[in-house]
């Protein structure tokens, strides 16, 4: 009996360093040869490091496009998402006041244009990406807080469009960090 | 047609592509057959062996079988409950995340141990990176292999003969993880992270971002992870959010090739049936039992969460992406409503989008996939599940028709037919004396004391009928092994804790203890060679009976409980 319980303590132990320990040592070693060395992949600005691509953060300036509603306000070290049922009274509530909200800072929507995307919070709470249509609403505001021509905010939004997956499979969509980056490039060059 | 659609289309053709080959290969490494990967894992199988003193040639009857399977498991129970108690101080915990209490710690590592992989914890400030590779990892790997190996325990003794000696538990169990989880997640990890999941020893970092705000991002050895979560039908993920984490799945390439693999390894293992026991009818008729069951919920759960929310399109705006509460914009609803029936059909249970916030009638049918919990089902178990009603199917029939019941040549008798029902009725048992547990408390708003920091409804993130999905959801998931959750449930708390976990312990090893005595004392029994008089089991007409048997048990029981959850929430938003 406790022969056999050694045996089988043995062999976990030799099937933890085939599969805890070889395997996840070969992936990172792999990682190391991808972009950004399996760190996650950053950006920076001004020789900083502000932000992760693949990751969402808090836009509320007015001069930003903003990204969609977080229930743990992007914070990257606590994902979550608001749980809210769909006929949840007090969840329905806010997203009624979410919607006031968008309508104060976006005065020539009208009620129906607005995205719903933009007023329901996320899964992760972390989501990087907005819609197309999420993106194009937001162009008069950022224009104007900017002193930007309109044309030249639509291009902008235009070129960092990304199809779908070969064209064909999943959504089309916006990294709203990497538009906001691009602004802010393109505003400082033309100064 | 639009591109959302073609993206779960292409999903679902190319998991069954890509099964059939593998159930062919997989059948080939239960036969002993020469494989592509022999060179490299022969050699590595035999040092295990060799080193340990286990034999991996004898052959076991079905009881040895049993008793080889539970004993290793609970060597991985300790290890990997004291790996959790201790983490604080244990290497690799780079975030200095502190050790477990022993109430989460029991919940957590029973939940891995039977590959339910419900998570009461968020994994960026509840573990180690330690605890998840060596602890939580390594559980996915090596729970996966013991449904596996089980499972071709009762292919062996479904073959045509009479015999006691049903094959080896630990050649098949270390099969299993060497020739099929290690390869196709070393494929799917090394997609995941040149896709940009992290792989990294290093712990969070603080940035400040655009905006000028301060952020601290959580990272770690991720890409490993996910992988074997999805192929192992284990589901718990690496951060608190899961795959919608969008480091965890970052782009909709990587979505797919994790949905595909939710239901990968399951779907092969039917495959391999047919292989196995070279019966390519009876698995094409269980094939298309679990697809006929697997559409009626996925079909109408598309359609809703692409519709929306009615309360949301009553206010006015545009709900043209469909309900997005929950969801994430680079996967959309289309491709999150796949993932959650795939995701609760085999035990999976990981989630790209929150369940707690999707439409009722998806919520529902998410429920219920859960409680038939064979279409698909999880990798080894999930066959497992669907062969008990294979026996009840079989013994119905047989009655109809007035003929003595016989499955592949064997007489089905009264104690198969005890042990078949006990398994069936035990999940309906579980999952209602749970919810109607939970229920109790909160109607009465009980004080909790030790169990809970409150009175029992503060537990409840939601009011009315969703709350009571809430509570119906968790043990479902917990007796399916399932490990999603509506996540709004405050459930790190001794009560929810503890009565999970007894849930949890009960509905993995019943179910997996139940079908290999049925097989082992079917084997045992007299081969009858087929005659005209034989029920064929391998025709549509018994398929619709199975299917007829899997709607009576599993649907029909658990109809009232659903129609006071979702169905009533579904129907207080028509107006």
């Amino acid at each position: 009996m406790i022969k056999k319980i050694i045996s089988v303590n043995i062999f976990t132990f030799g099937c933890m360093i085939l599969l805890s320990v070889a395997y996840p040592l070969l992936i990172s070693g792999i990682g190391k040869l991808t972009p950004g060395q399996g760190k996650g992949r950053t950006v920076s600005y001004k020789g900083k490091t502000v932000g992760f691509t693949q990751e969402g953060q808090q836009f509320t300036d007015n001069r930003y496009f903003w990204g969609r509603p977080s229930a743990v306000g992007y914070n990257g070290s606590g994902s979550g998402g608001s749980n809210k049922g769909p006929s949840n009274p007090v969840y329905l509530e806010e997203v009624e006041k979410r919607i006031d909200t968008f309508l104060i800072c976006h005065p020539y929507l009208e009620r129906k244009e607005v995205p719903a995307e933009m007023v329901t919070a996320s899964g992760s709470g972390l989501d990087p990406h907005i819609s197309q249509k999420a993106a194009e609403v937001q162009i008069k505001r950022v224009a104007r807080a900017r002193g930007l021509d309109e044309q030249e905010v639509r291009s902008l939004v235009k070129k960092h469009m990304e199809p779908p997956l070969l064209n064909v499979f999943g959504p089309q969509k916006i990294n709203v960090l990497e538009l906001n980056l691009a602004l802010e490039k393109h505003q400082t060059n033309n100064q | 047609m639009n591109t959302q659609l073609f993206g779960v289309i292409a999903m679902f053709i190319l998991t069954v592509a890509i099964a059939i080959p593998l159930g062919r290969y997989i059948g080939k490494v239960y036969l002993g057959e020469k494989t592509l990967l022999d060179p490299v894992f022969n050699p590595v199988e035999r040092f295990l062996f060799r080193i340990s003193g286990l034999d991996g040639n004898r052959e076991m009857n079905w009881k040895q079988h049993i008793y080889a399977l539970l004993g290793i498991n609970l060597v991985w129970f300790f290890i990997c409950f004291l790996v959790l108690l201790n983490q604080g101080w244990l290497p690799l915990n780079p975030d200095h995340n502190p050790s477990m209490s022993p109430d989460l710690a029991f919940n957590t590592t029973i939940s891995f141990l039977v590959n339910c992989n419900l998570q009461h914890y968020s994994g960026e400030t509840g573990l180690s990176y330690l605890s998840q590779i060596g602890g939580i990892m390594f559980l996915q790997f090596v729970t996966a292999g013991t449904g596996m190996a089980a499972c071709a325990m009762v292919f062996n003794a479904m073959r045509n003969r009479q015999s006691n000696q049903l094959g080896n538990f630990y050649n098949y169990f270390i099969k299993s993880c060497t020739r099929v989880l290690l390869p196709v997640s070393f494929v799917a990890s090394v997609i995941l992270v040149v896709s940009g999941t992290p792989m990294t020893w290093e712990g969070k970092q603080t940035i400040t971002t655009l905006q000028g705000e301060e952020q601290i991002v959580s990272r770690g050895p991720a890409a490993a992870m996910v992988a074997i979560k999805q192929a192992g039908t284990n589901g718990g993920g690496f951060f608190g959010v899961n795959s919608a984490h969008p480091l965890e799945n970052p782009t909709y390439l990587t979505n797919m090739v994790e949905n595909i693999l939710i239901v990968l390894i399951p779907i092969a293992m039917v495959f391999a049936l047919g292989y196995y026991l070279k019966r390519k009818r009876m698995a094409w008729m269980i094939m298309g039992v679990m697809t006929v069951g697997f559409l009626a919920l996925f079909l109408p759960s598309i359609t809703n969460e692409v519709k929306g929310n009615p309360a949301i399109t009553e206010m006015g705006i545009d709900q043209s992406a469909g309900s997005m509460e929950g969801k994430e914009v680079r996967l959309g609803a289309e491709a999150s409503a796949y993932w959650g029936i795939t995701t609760t059909v085999t035990s999976n249970g990981s989630v790209n989008s929150m369940h707690d916030s999707f439409t009722p009638i998806t919520g529902g049918m998410a429920m219920l996939g859960m409680m038939a919990n064979s279409f698909y089902g999880g990798v080894g178990v999930g066959f497992l599940n669907f062969y008990i009603f294979i026996i009840l199917a079989v013994f119905i029939s047989g009655l109809m028709v007035g003929r003595t019941p016989e499955f592949l040549g064997k007489k089905v008798e009264a104690r198969e037919v005890k042990i078949a029902a006990f398994i069936a009725i035990l999940h309906p048992l579980l999952i209602l004396a749970g919810t109607a547990l939970s229920s109790w408390l909160v109607s009465h708003n009980t004080a909790m004391g030790y169990w809970y920091n409150g009175n029992a409804s503060a537990w409840l993130n939601n009011p009315g009928y969703h709350g009571f999905s809430e509570m119906l959801y968790e043990y479902t998931s917990s007796a399916a092994n399932n490990g999603s959750g509506f996540e709004g449930l405050s459930d790190n708390n001794p009560f929810w804790n503890i009565t999970t976990g007894i849930v949890l312990l009960l509905s993995r090893y019943l179910p997996i203890i139940g079908p290999l005595a049925i097989a082992g004392l079917l084997a045992g029994k007299k081969h009858i060679p087929e005659s005209a008089g034989t029920l064929r089991t391998d025709t549509p007409i018994f398929g619709i009976m199975i299917f007829a048997v899997i709607f009576i048990v599993a649907a029909l029981s658990f109809f009232p409980a659903l129609a006071l959850g979702p169905f009533a929430e579904y129907f207080s938003q028509i107006h």
